[in-house]
C-alpha cells in the first residue's frame, strides 16, 4: 500500500525543465549529456591551442606566437618574442591539462559512464545522485581556474603556467613565482575531487544496483570497465593531490618538500606524480576498452570472445599500472636496478594489453560485420592502438628509452594511445549510442567520411613524429634545427586535414539534429545484446521502475 | 650451453639484420632532412642502441603490426556480412587462448635479455675491464672500453650549460649562437645547435660526464653518443661516453626548463688526442680564443 503510493508520487513529479533540469540535475542521463558537451567544448579549446602549436612549428624559425602574445597579452613588438616563447610552454601545458581532465575523462567516465552504467546493469539511476550533480558542476569551475591562469603571471613578467601537464618542481616552484601555477594546481585539485566522487558513484552503483540475476561475471564489459577505472581513481587521485599540496605550501607557505636546498628532493615529485600518472593514462583508455568490446560484438553480431579473460585482462592492466610508474623517469638518474625493476615491470602490461586486442579480433572472426560508423571507429581504434602499443614496448626498454626519453618519439607514442586511441573509442562510443541518447539517427555517409578523414589526418600529424623523435628532435620546442623541418610540415598539414575531418563532425551533428530521423528503440539488430536496447530511443526519464530480470 | 644459444641467435638475427633497410645518412653529430632513423652513433653505447632498435625491436613491432592488420583484414574480407551472413556463435578457445598469453610472454623474454645488458652498459662507467656489448646485443659482450681518464661537471643554467673540466680546474659557459653571431662566426654550423664554446674531448677516451642544474630541471642529451640525464639542482647524475671518430656532436636541452627550453644546446667537439692537449694547454691559461684558434688551424 505504501509502496504503491510511492510509486504513484513518484510518477507525478513530471520533468523538470530549463534550469532546474540542467543545474540541479540528479538525472544520470542529464548529467551524462553534461558531460559529452562539456567535454566537446573543452575539446574544441584544447584542439585549437594544439593547432597554435602546430602552425608555429610548420615551418623553422618563430612566427606565430610573439604575434599571439601581442594580440592576448597585449605585450609590445619588442617583448614579445619573449612572451611569445613562454606562450607557447603555456599551451602546451594547457593542451596537456585539458585534454586530460577536460576532455578524455569527462567523457568516458562522466559521460558514457553515466550514461549506460546504470542502463546496463538494470538500474534506475546513479546510487548517490546528488553527489552525481556536483561531481559534474565542479568541473566547469576547475576549467575556469585552468583558464584563468592563463591570465595570471607565471615566470616574472609572463602570463601563465608553462611547465607541461606534470608541473615538476622546481620550475613549477622557484621558477614559476606568480599566481598562475596556484591556479592550475586548485584546478587540478578541484578536477581531481570531481573524479573522485564520481569514482565512489560508480563503485556503489555497479556493486549493490546490478538488476536481479545480474553477478559480477554476467555484467557487460563496459560497467566493468569503468568499475576498474573507479578503482584507480580511488587509489590514484588521492596521491596526486597530495602531491600538488605539497607543490603548494612548497610555493607558499615555505616548506621545502621539493627543495634540495632545504633537504626535499624534485625527484619525490616525480614519483608521487607518476604513481597517479601512470594509472592515468588507463584510466583514459579503459573505458573505451569496454565501449569498443561492445560495438565489435553488435557489429559482428556474435557474443564476446573471451568475455572472462577480457575482464581478468583489465584487472591485471589496472593492478599492474600502479607498479611501472618510474618508467616515466629513466634518465631522471634512478639506480641501475631500480630501472631493470621497471623495465620487466612495465613489459609485462604487453601481455593483457596483448590478450585484449586478439580477443577482439576473435569476437569479428566468424562474426557477419556489418561496417557501420561505429564499426568503423572501433576497428580504426584496435588497429592504432596496436601502433601505439608496440611503442610502448620500445619505450619499456631503459636502454632504448635513453635514445627516445623526452623526444617527438614520446610525443607519438602516447598520441597513437590517447589521441588515436582514446578519442577514436570516444567517436566509436558517440555514433554507436547517439541514436539511443538523442533518440534520432546520424547520416551514415557523414559519419564515415568523418572517420576516413580523421583517420587520414591524425596518421599524419603522428607518424612523422617517430622519425622526428628517432632522428632526435625533443619534446616541448618551439624552434627546432632546421633538418627536422620536412616531417614537422608533414605534421602541420596533417592537422589541418583533422581540422577539416572534425568540420565534417559539425556538419553531420547538425544535420542529425536538423532532420532528426527517428531512431528505433534498437537500431541496431540482434547482435545490441545489452539492456540498454530494451528501452525506447531515447530512454524514459526514469527508467527501470520495475527492475528487470535478468537471465 | 647458453652462450652457444646466444650466438646462434646472433647468426639468425645478423641474417636478418642484412635485409633491413639502413637508414643511412651521411652527416655525423647533427640530423639531416627527412631522416628515418637514429643520428649515426659513434660511441659503443649508441652502438648497442641501435641495434637494439633498428635490428630487434623494428622486427618484433614491425611484425606484430602487420599481423594485427592482415587479421583485421582477412577478418574484414572474410566475415563480413556478404561473404558470412551467418554468424558463427563460438566464444572461447583454450588454445589459442594459451597461444596468445604465452607466446607474447616468450617474445618479452627475447627482448628483455639484450635490453637489460643494453641497460646495465649506460648505466656502468668503464673499470678498463668491464667488456661492452657494442652492436653485438647478444653477445654478452666483446668490445673493451678504458676507464675514464677525464671528467667534465655540465651544470644546466635558464638557459645555458656550464662545464667544468674538474681535474684541469677550469671552467667555462656555452651558450647558443644567435642568428647574426651564427652568420658571423660560426657560418657552416646548424642554426640553434651551435654554441660559442664547446666541449672539447679527446677521441677514443672515455669521458665521465656528472650532471645537475643550478635552477630548474635540465637535461644534457647528445643523440649520437647515445647518452641523455636530467640535470636535478642538489643531485649529481653520472653518465659517460667514449667517441671513436672526431668531429662536432649536438646535442639539445631535454627537459622542460622555461622559455628557452629550445635555445640551450650541447655541442661536444671530439678531436685528436694531440689536439686536445693544445687545446687544454691553452684553454687552462683561460685564454679559450687562442685555444680554438688551434683547433681550427688543425682543421
Amino acid at each position: 500500500m505504501a509502496q504503491a503510493q510511492a510509486e504513484l508520487a513518484h510518477d507525478n513529479h513530471g520533468t523538470p525543465t530549463g534550469w532546474k533540469r540542467w543545474f540541479y540535475s540528479t538525472n544520470h542521463k542529464d548529467i551524462g549529456t553534461l558531460y559529452l558537451y562539456f567535454a566537446i567544448f573543452a575539446g574544441v579549446i584544447g584542439g585549437a591551442l594544439s593547432g597554435f602549436m602546430r602552425w608555429e612549428l610548420a615551418e623553422p624559425g618563430i612566427q606565430i606566437f610573439p604575434g599571439l602574445a601581442q594580440l592576448v597579452y597585449g605585450v609590445s613588438a619588442d617583448a614579445s618574442i619573449d612572451a611569445g616563447k613562454h606562450m607557447f610552454n603555456v599551451f602546451t601545458t594547457a593542451h596537456g591539462l585539458i585534454m586530460v581532465f577536460f576532455v578524455v575523462m569527462p567523457a568516458v567516465i562522466g559521460g558514457f559512464g553515466n550514461w549506460f552504467v546504470p542502463l546496463m546493469i538494470g538500474a534506475p539511476d546513479m546510487a548517490f545522485p546528488r553527489m552525481n550533480n556536483i561531481s559534474f558542476w565542479l568541473l566547469p569551475s576547475a576549467l575556469l581556474l585552468l583558464l584563468i591562469s592563463l591570465f595570471m603571471e607565471g615566470p616574472p613578467g609572463a602570463m601563465g603556467s608553462g611547465g607541461g601537464w606534470t608541473v615538476y618542481p622546481p620550475y613549477a616552484t622557484a621558477g614559476q613565482p606568480g599566481p598562475a601555477v596556484d591556479f592550475v594546481i586548485l584546478s587540478i585539485h578541484i578536477a581531481g575531487a570531481s573524479s573522485i566522487l564520481g569514482a565512489i558513484n560508480f563503485i556503489t552503483t555497479i556493486f549493490n544496483m546490478r538488476a536481479p540475476g545480474m553477478t559480477m561475471f554476467k555484467m557487460p564489459l563496459f560497467p566493468w570497465a569503468v568499475l576498474v577505472t573507479a578503482f584507480l581513481l580511488l587509489i590514484a587521485l588521492p596521491v596526486l593531490a597530495g602531491a600538488i599540496t605539497m607543490l603548494l605550501t612548497d610555493r607558499n607557505f615555505g616548506t621545502a618538500f621539493f627543495d634540495p636546498a632545504g633537504g626535499g628532493d624534485p625527484i619525490l615529485y616525480q614519483h608521487l606524480f607518476w604513481f597517479f600518472g601512470h594509472p592515468e593514462v588507463y584510466i583514459m583508455i579503459l573505458p573505451g576498452f569496454g565501449m569498443i568490446s561492445h560495438i565489435i560484438s553488435t557489429f559482428s553480431r556474435k557474443p564476446i570472445f573471451g568475455y572472462l579473460a577480457m575482464v581478468y585482462a583489465m584487472i591485471a592492466i589496472g593492478a599492474v599500472g600502479f607498479i611501472v610508474w618510474a618508467h616515466h623517469m629513466y634518465t631522471s638518474g634512478i639506480s641501475l636496478d631500480t630501472q631493470r625493476y621497471f623495465v620487466a615491470a612495465t613489459m609485462i602490461i604487453a601481455v593483457p594489453t596483448g590478450v585484449k586486442i586478439f580477443s577482439w579480433i576473435a569476437t569479428m572472426w566468424g562474426g557477419s560485420i556489418r561496417f557501420t560508423t561505429p564499426m568503423l571507429w572501433a576497428i580504426g581504434f584496435i588497429f592504432l592502438f596496436t601502433v601505439g602499443g608496440v611503442t610502448g614496448v620500445v619505450l619499456a626498454n631503459a636502454g632504448a628509452d635513453r635514445a627516445l626519453h623526452d623526444t617527438y618519439y614520446v610525443v607519438a607514442h602516447f598520441h597513437y594511445v590517447l589521441s588515436l586511441g582514446a578519442v577514436f573509442t570516444i567517436f566509436a562510443g558517440w555514433y554507436y549510442w547517439f541514436p539511443k541518447m538523442y533518440g534520432v539517427m546520424y547520416n551514415e555517409f557523414l559519419g564515415k567520411l568523418h572517420f576516413w578523414i580523421m583517420f587520414i589526418g591524425v596518421n599524419l600529424i603522428f607518424f612523422p613524429q617517430h622519425f622526428l623523435g628517432l632522428a632526435g628532435m625533443p619534446r616541448r620546442y618551439i624552434d627546432y634545427p632546421d633538418a627536422y623541418t620536412f616531417w614537422n610540415s608533414v605534421s602541420s598539414w596533417g592537422y589541418v586535414v583533422t581540422i577539416v575531418g572534425m568540420f565534417v563532425f559539425l556538419v553531420a551533428m547538425i544535420d542529425a539534429w536538423s532532420r532528426k530521423r527517428k531512431a528505433a528503440d534498437n537500431p541496431w539488430g540482434e547482435g545490441a545484446t545489452t539492456l540498454e536496447w530494451t528501452l525506447s530511443s531515447p530512454p524514459p526519464y526514469h527508467q527501470f521502475e520495475n527492475l528487470p530480470r535478468f537471465k | 650451453m647458453t652462450g652457444l644459444s646466444f650466438r646462434l641467435v646472433q647468426a639468425s638475427l645478423a641474417a636478418l639484420f642484412a635485409l633491413f633497410p639502413a637508414a643511412a645518412f651521411a652527416q655525423v653529430g647533427q640530423p639531416v632532412q627527412g631522416q628515418l632513423g637514429f643520428q649515426d652513433s659513434v660511441t659503443p653505447i649508441m652502438d648497442s642502441i641501435v641495434s637494439f632498435h633498428d635490428h630487434l625491436l623494428m622486427w618484433v613491432i614491425t611484425g606484430i603490426v602487420l599481423m594485427v592488420l592482415v587479421l583485421l583484414i582477412i577478418v574484414i574480407l572474410r566475415f563480413n556480412q556478404r561473404t558470412n551472413p551467418v554468424p558463427a556463435r563460438f566464444t572461447h578457445n583454450t588454445l589459442i587462448e594459451v597461444v596468445w598469453t604465452v607466446v607474447p610472454v616468450l617474445i618479452l623474454i627475447v627482448i628483455a635479455i639484450p635490453s637489460f645488458g643494453v641497460l646495465a652498459d649506460q648505466e656502468t662507467v668503464p673499470d678498463g675491464e668491464r667488456l661492452y656489448l657494442g652492436s653485438a646485443i647478444f653477445s654478452g659482450g666483446n668490445v673493451e672500453v678504458p676507464e675514464p681518464t677525464l671528467t667534465i661537471k655540465a651544470t644546466g643554467y635558464q638557459w645555458y650549460w656550464g662545464y667544468e673540466y674538474v681535474d684541469d680546474g677550469f671552467d667555462f659557459v656555452s651558450v647558443m649562437l644567435n642568428d647574426e653571431q651564427l652568420a658571423t662566426t660560426k657560418p657552416d654550423e646548424p642554426r640553434l645547435l651551435a654554441v660559442d664554446q664547446e666541449i672539447v674531448v679527446p677521441v677514443n677516451t672515455t669521458v665521465r660526464v656528472l650532471v645537475t642544474a643550478a635552477d630548474v630541471l635540465h637535461a644534457f642529451a647528445v643523440p649520437s653518443f647515445g647518452i641523455k640525464v636530467d640535470a636535478v639542482p642538489g643531485r649529481l647524475n653520472e653518465t659517460w661516453f667514449n667517441a671513436r671518430k672526431t668531429g662536432m656532436y649536438y646535442g639539445q636541452c631535454s627537459e622542460l626548463c622555461g622559455k628557452d627550453h629550445a635555445f640551450m644546446p650541447i655541442a661536444v667537439r671530439v678531436v685528436e688526442q694531440d689536439q686536445y692537449d693544445a687545446w687544454l694547454a691553452a684553454a687552462e691559461t683561460g685564454d679559450f680564443t687562442g685555444a680554438n684558434m688551434l683547433l681550427a688551424q688543425a682543421d
